[in-house]
């Protein structure tokens, strides 16, 4: 755990450009490009001067599906993060830069070489959020189409992380060269790699996913766990579980941060902060999005219910395969009867019971009390830190850096410059062992 | 500028093979140092080699470090295509797109020996006829996805809901000998509509290739006559392709050590004003001994001279890398027939 002087521990933040899906308000006339690199440089610049740990990428692989037809209701495009961030690198000098990018659809050599390039090119900033894929549907943009199958998605993602720290640990930084051989289940490669050894030893490695693989394969591999932001006591008990698992690995438990994905909303006022939470849930949740959602949900077309009606009579279809290039709902019957009990109970039409049942915001409040909260959820175990996802690009972290930083330093919870220059400094990592043999 | 044909001039700035022993690797201040060295003389782009097979950073990412801090320079990167997968590349190249604001190149390369096919382990090293084919698929599906997206297909239509018009993204749906995709592409249509696309046309299993998709085709040549009908040629195979030869600029490349090219900085400037002039080649393209010594020489000693007889810019006049190769922004292959280019 990092403490300050003050004894107290410190808390981690790190920056999610505005994704492609209904969290990103697209509507708002201060809405401006998802793809424009001004909009990535304001993001990270924004991020820097609040001296985040880092900035983080999400990945597109293939544009997302309904019906059949390419899904039109969010933020649609975004550019490949590894070259994003090379840029990046030039417009900011201590911010951490981390990359989804995908291990189904991509090769240990070429990756581990495009990440220490990074690496290198940011004075040791890289990060890599190292994602699992197996469905077909993705698949048809490569050459190997879907060819693995789900229970393998983390042997592959395993063994492709290992093997990447095999390349990075072949060539020390200053010293000779020399030959790798990896030979596994799902790599046979051998030769030597172009780059030398990344300045940080090996990109800070990010996992995200809350299932048991994804915690096991975190605790194995991972620097950092990007999960799901819940109650404080369901993050206690995902925090308590995954660090749990360090000690079979011969890991500390600081040696792992757990940093969930928030929103949040500011105002000067507890109520004005709620009217706007209210308000940005209506942008997302849009009547069009609220029929996506109860499609999602139900399996069917139901293009022709009304979002201000109440919601369908009938039951969802479990073996729908209506929604294609999105996390699939693990229990519709489940999901459908909630919200029918939370439509009845409130009396909410359908797109009420949406925003309801969905449009959830992290954290509400003054920048005094989002500050406590956090604080709060840190302190008592729920988190390390936080990637904090905006809901407006490219201005959406502006107001968290300008009013919820400065308290956070004030409480002593948060750095008030960077110490380090690379991104496992700031996150009080160590930096790897070198296992290349004999250096 | 005076002339019929435009000269265009290009440089090479990677680290030489010879210095990739040992630390190979430049740092990214030095790169930017060349770069803006490169754009100062106003040259139309500068080419970033790569290879697995030697020492050195990945191209295409050093080349978008540099992006942000030059302005108008033409950004080309050398992407194998033999190891790699089609729709990362072409997305990779569009994202420079969007980083540089309208700069990006690609010098597509095939990756030919035994070793760098076991770096990947994934199948055994083919000729060089057969990873020719495939470079050619790959940049046939790249303009593809980079068409996906047509113009206008943004719409923010706050009333209806939507983001897009679905309309106007279209699947690709390309088969290749050796690999298929659905697409649309991930990112949307970039600043160029298509970014320039460079193929070394050099040995003869690049050189449909390079008839067929490239924008710009390097070619060696030891005389104005040998590359005159290199150029011909080029250009009776583009138009074969039902492609207008007047699209299809042909640069020479020369290794250069202007210390020790015969007649010095001045006798190069003389080849470059007389094979351009007599019409061989549209410009040169420099593969400098080391960057480091010779780009400056370059441009003190080669571009100053041919500055002075009028014969290259004197400031760029637009902003895109296809404004100084004076290429048209394409319309995409999508979009209805009669749509301004």
């Amino acid at each position: 755990m990092t403490e300050s002087r003050t004894g107290r521990k410190q808390i981690h933040l790190a920056a999610h450009f505005p994704g492609v899906n209904a969290t990103t308000v697209w509507s708002d006339p201060r809405s401006g490009s998802q793809i424009d690199f001004s909009s990535f440089e304001h993001l990270a610049r924004t991020a820097e001067r609040g001296l985040f740990d880092f900035f983080f990428l999400a990945e597109g692989l293939r544009l997302r599906e309904h019906k059949g037809r390419i899904h039109d209701l969010d933020v649609v495009g975004r550019p490949e993060s590894i070259t994003v961030l090379a840029a990046l690198a030039a417009v900011t000098d201590r911010l951490g830069l981390a990359a989804t990018v995908n291990t189904t659809f991509n090769e240990p050599y070429e990756l581990a070489r495009r990440l220490a390039t990074l690496d290198h090119l940011s004075g040791g900033r890289a990060g890599w959020n190292a994602v699992t894929s197996s469905d077909a549907f993705t698949g048809e943009n490569f050459r190997r189409g879907g060819y693995l199958d789900r229970s393998e998605r983390y042997t592959r993602a395993a063994e492709f992380v290992a093997t990447a720290r095999e390349l990075w640990d072949s060539w020390p930084l200053g010293g000779e060269r020399r030959r790798f051989a990896h030979d596994g289940p799902q790599f046979r490669i051998e030769g030597e790699v172009t780059v030398e050894r990344p300045p940080q030893g090996h990109p800070v490695v990010i996992q995200a996913g809350d299932s048991d693989e994804g915690r096991e394969f975190a605790a194995s591999a991972a620097d950092v766990i990007f999960t799901r932001h819940s109650t404080p006591e369901a993050g206690r008990a995902f925090y308590a579980d995954v660090k749990g698992r360090l000690a079979r690995y011969g890991r500390r438990p600081e040696e792992l941060k757990v940093m969930p994905g928030v929103t949040y909303v500011l105002g000067d006022t507890e109520a004005e902060a709620r009217e706007r939470a209210a308000l940005i849930s209506r942008q997302q949740i849009s009547p069009q999005n609220a029929l996506l959602a109860l499609e999602q949900v139900w399996g069917r077309d139901l293009s022709g219910h009304d979002p201000d009606g109440p919601l369908p009579e009938a039951d969802p279809d479990p073996e729908s395969a209506l929604v294609q290039g999105r996390v699939r709902i693990g229990d519709p019957l489940a999901v459908a009867a909630r919200w029918r009990a939370l439509s009845e109970a409130k009396g909410l039409s359908t797109r009420d019971t949406v925003i309801e049942a969905t449009g959830r915001h992290s954290f509400v409040g003054t920048p005094a009390s989002v500050a406590a909260a956090l604080e709060e959820h840190v302190a008592t175990g729920a988190a390390d830190g936080f990637i904090l996802v905006p809901h407006l690009t490219p201005g959406g972290l502006d107001d968290f850096v300008d009013r919820v930083v400065p308290i956070l330093q004030e409480r002593g919870v948060f750095r008030t410059e960077y110490t380090g220059t690379t991104l496992r400094s700031h996150l009080g990592l160590p930096v790897p062992v070198w296992k290349g043999g004999t250096p | 500028m005076t002339g019929v044909r435009t000269l265009h001039l290009a440089v090479e700035i990677a680290p030489p093979p010879s210095a990739a022993t040992g630390s190979a690797l430049r740092d990214a201040a030095a790169t930017v140092a060349l770069a803006r060295l490169a754009e100062d003389a106003g040259l139309d782009f500068l080419t970033h080699d790569d290879s697995f097979a030697r020492p050195g950073l990945d191209a295409l990412a050093v080349l978008a470090r540099t992006a942000p801090e030059t302005r108008s320079i033409g950004l080309v990167p050398t992407v194998t295509t033999t190891h790699t997968e089609p729709f990362h590349v072409q997305a990779a190249v569009a994202s420079l797109d969007w980083a540089s604001r309208g700069r990006a190149g690609w010098r597509v390369a095939v990756s030919p020996g035994a070793a760098e096919a076991r770096l990947f382990g994934r199948r055994p090293a083919a000729p060089a006829a057969e990873l020719w084919q495939e470079a050619g698929e790959a940049a046939e599906v790249a303009r593809l996805l980079w068409d996906s997206w047509e113009d206008d297909a943004e719409i923010r239509d706050v009333a209806t809901g939507r983001f897009v018009d679905r309309d106007k993204l279209h699947h690709v749906d390309f088969e290749g000998a050796s690999f298929s995709v659905r697409g649309p592409s991930i990112v949307p249509r970039p600043p160029q509509g298509n970014p320039v696309v460079v193929v070394d046309a050099t040995r003869p299993a690049a050189r449909e290739t390079a008839a067929r998709h490239a924008d710009v085709a390097l070619v060696r040549a030891s005389s104005p006559e040998e590359a005159a009908a290199l150029r011909a040629e080029l250009h009776r195979a583009a138009r074969a392709h039902g492609r207008d030869p007047g699209l299809l600029r042909v640069l020479l490349t020369l290794a250069a050590d202007l210390d020790a090219h015969p007649g010095g900085p001045a006798a190069l400037a003389g080849l470059v004003a007389d094979w351009h002039g007599g019409g061989a080649v549209d410009g040169l393209h420099l593969v400098p001994a080391v960057p480091e010594r010779d780009l400056p020489r370059f441009a003190a000693e080669v571009v100053g001279p041919l500055r002075d007889r009028g014969l290259f810019r004197t400031a760029y006049e637009g902003t895109t890398l296809r404004d100084h190769l004076g290429l048209p922004r394409p319309v995409s292959r999508y979009a209805p027939k009669g749509a301004d280019a």
